[in-house]
């Protein structure tokens, strides 16, 4: 009896199981180490995090149409190492030019993802690989084995220093815009109806191509944004940043509750899983856990809460069935 | 038309995407050939072919670079007909652009040909796919940079069998695979060095940290045992508390979040030693953007860390040390022409004149021979200046 109020508390909403992992996370490390949960280190979470935070909210996009991009983090270096370079050889040193021209460098990027799966149907995971090796082909070609270093972006790094405002007012920004879009506007909506069911989507007269391709646009401006950002936040460029986190991103996504097939995620779900994934970063180094040990319990983590969110996500369906027999 | 158009774009992107992963797919495709190839010169008397037929091939790619090399040669081009192969930890690295370069000058002064092998991600398999075309090139001589001390025994052990000359630099391999080792400087040199200015900076006592870079990097790991051994040995340093080893993994992300994490675990904190160029970055920024008491010391790159060496407390780095890439790489060269040429067989007590780098002689060191360039270089607000453009 009692076992089952439990299952329906959670079953409410998945994001309320979410919430609990959190707390339960956090309690633990805090009792570990209770330095953890003071004012700098949240706040050093958010900022150290928020390219997976970003990066996040274009993946839950595109998985929504049940696609996936793994070109996410090639893109970043890209668009992070033309900016990186640009200040490096004295050609601009404008903070809100570098930024507008590293978003656009990420536009282009994903456009031609979206254009390339919309139009020639190809699987995205195999489109996104081709371009995974072709942006971090082209950040290593202009790169030209050099580093744009903590001299050559001096100004601009100010702008994600360690207590700066600049990168939590865009990822507040960031997420303020796309939980009203993805709620209530209709582009919003059409996503989550191509996601659905691609073929009663195209006959109730959504242009399924068109949102495609903005899915992918999107996610490849936010891919930009997120290596001005990192840019800026790690004050430096180098071809190999970020190397391999795409896999945080879709991790963030998962955790928060993103189907893969398609039509299922929020805003609220993808924040919290960044948020965790963030926070396991974070806190495995304070509590002491040794290096090697680091990896394995992050995955194990991740497994758990996936695998706890799909047992909500059947109980809140078998309740709904239940509901409408009834 | 639509169709077309399609197809174009579909096609373009596929080239392009072979040509950005050229690196890889080359190296996997040469793989086989490399196997057959070393297969059919296991025998002494097939390698000589075998190495002949390799600069043949080379000539005609790099034909433009040889000629340019042959006219400026000095006197004694002892080099020329030879090819002479570097395969350094990944590419993008500014270090590693310098050393090459300072191989390639060398070699190119004597008129030798010049490989440049850069693998795409600094780990062994990465290197065991191109020396394995390299062996079947058919160069003289492969000088590694080591991304592993054991993994790359193999295929070191079929290049030695092809009848190659095998050095290492900067980061060595297990001794018995290859010739000799161009070591930047010895490790006891650099454990002391560290330690010296750890307990300067700390004014002999308190808590210290090392940020290293992966766990099973074998430069920063032997340079942290020299560092543990001289603390137990040497009671000079027996009120310094050596609190943790961190791992950034050379990672700028995971090297802020140990860094961070180091600041709040060990309040009473007042050092951070950094052996590894991309850490000690990350956590010079993450000290000076958090205006934190914690000094920091290490072994980075002058252009990387221009930023944050001062003696005042707005610069988290008061000064570290590094050694000179490209002279490291220049000894590489003229250690390589030397072994090819039969000038030293790599044995301990072999003499060798480095160009102007002076004269060198091979050291046995813990039952390995090497070749040391000579102490670190001190960086400091005096000279970072001249030396934050060189590299």
């Amino acid at each position: 009896m009692k076992k089952k109020s439990i299952g329906q508390f959670l079953s409410e909403s998945r994001e309320a199981s979410l919430v609990i992992v959190l707390a339960v996370l956090l309690i633990v490390v805090g009792i570990i180490n209770p330095s953890f949960l003071s004012f700098t280190n949240i706040r050093q979470i958010f900022l150290n995090n928020t390219l997976t935070f970003i990066m996040a909210l274009g993946m839950l996009c595109v998985m929504l149409t049940a696609g996936i991009d793994i070109s996410i983090t090639s893109t970043l270096a890209f668009a992070g190492m033309s900016i990186g370079l640009l200040q490096k050889y004295n050609v601009l040193h404008n903070t809100f030019l570098l930024f507008v021209i590293g978003a656009l460098i990420g536009v282009v990027c994903g456009f031609l993802n979206g254009i390339i799966i919309a139009k020639g149907h190809v699987a995205p995971i195999i489109c996104t690989m081709g371009f995974m090796y072709i942006w971090r082909g082209m950040a290593y070609v202009i790169s030209n084995n050099n580093w744009a270093s903590g001299m050559d972006v001096a100004g601009f790094s100010d702008f994600g220093k360690d207590g700066a405002p600049g990168p939590y007012i865009i990822l507040i920004l960031a997420y303020i815009i796309f939980f009203i879009v993805m709620k209530w506007t209709r582009f919003g909506r059409r996503i989550y109806a191509v996601g659905s069911n691609t073929e009663a989507a195209q006959v109730s007269g959504i242009n399924v191509d068109r949102t495609l391709t903005s899915v992918y646009t999107i996610m490849g401006f936010l891919a930009g944004l997120a290596g001005v950002l990192s840019v800026s936040i790690y004050a430096s460029a180098q071809p190999n940043m970020q190397y391999g986190k795409e896999m945080d991103v879709i991790a963030a996504c998962v955790i928060g509750g993103v189907s893969m097939s398609g039509g299922r995620g929020s805003v609220a779900g993808t924040f919290l899983g960044a948020l965790i994934i963030g926070i396991i970063s974070k806190a495995l180094p304070m509590v002491n856990i040794p290096n090697f040990w680091q990896n394995l319990i992050k995955g194990v983590i991740i497994l758990a809460v996936v695998v706890l969110n799909v047992v909500t996500q059947r109980t809140m369906d078998r309740q709904n069935l239940l509901r409408r027999e009834m | 038309m639509k169709k077309k158009v399609l197809s174009v774009l579909l096609a373009s992107a596929m080239v392009a995407s072979v040509l950005a992963g050229c690196g890889s797919s080359a190296a996997d495709t040469a793989a086989p050939a490399a196997d057959a190839a070393a297969e059919e010169a296991a025998p002494a008397e097939e390698a000589a072919p075998a190495e002949e037929a390799a600069p043949a091939e080379e000539a005609a790619t790099e034909a433009a670079v040889d000629t340019a090399a042959a006219d400026s040669a000095a006197p004694a081009a002892d080099a020329s007909g030879s090819t002479y192969a570097l395969v350094t930890k990944s590419a993008g690295n500014p270090f590693m652009e310098r050393m090459a370069s300072g191989f390639q000058e060398a070699v190119e002064a004597q008129g030798g040909t010049v490989v440049i092998q850069n693998p795409e991600a600094a780990t062994p398999d990465a290197q065991i796919s191109v020396i394995q075309s390299l062996i079947s090139q058919g160069v003289s001589s492969i000088a590694v940079d080591g991304n592993d001390a054991n993994a790359l025994t193999a295929v070191l052990t079929e290049a030695k069998d092809a009848g190659i000359k095998i050095l290492t630099l900067d980061s060595d391999v297990a001794p018995d695979t290859r010739t000799v080792y161009c070591n930047q400087a010895g490790v006891q040199q650099i454990g002391e060095t560290l330690m010296e200015a750890v307990y300067d900076l700390t004014g002999g006592e308190g808590d210290w940290a090392i940020l290293s870079a992966t766990s099973q990097a074998t430069n920063q790991n032997a340079w942290i045992d020299a560092m543990k051994k001289l603390m137990e040995s040497d009671s000079k340093y027996a009120k310094l508390n050596l609190v943790e080893v961190a791992y950034g993994d050379d990672e700028p992300q995971k090297s802020t979040d140990q860094t961070q994490a180091l600041l709040q675990n060990y309040p009473d904190l007042k050092v951070i030693c950094a052996p590894t160029t991309v850490g000690i970055a990350a956590a010079a920024k993450v000290l000076q953007d958090q205006k934190s008491t914690v000094k920091l010391t290490g072994l980075g790159l002058p252009s990387e860390m221009a930023e944050y060496i001062g003696d005042d407390d707005a610069h988290s780095c008061p000064y570290m040390y590094l050694w000179n890439p490209i002279d490291l790489g220049r000894l590489a060269g003229y250690t390589s022409i030397a072994l090819v040429d039969g000038t030293i067989t790599g044995a301990a007590g072999d003499k060798f004149t480095a160009g102007d780098l002076g004269d060198y002689t091979i050291e046995e060191i813990d039952g390995s021979t090497q070749i040391i360039l000579g102490p670190p270089f001190k960086f400091d607000p005096s000279n970072i200046d001249e030396w934050k453009s060189v590299y």
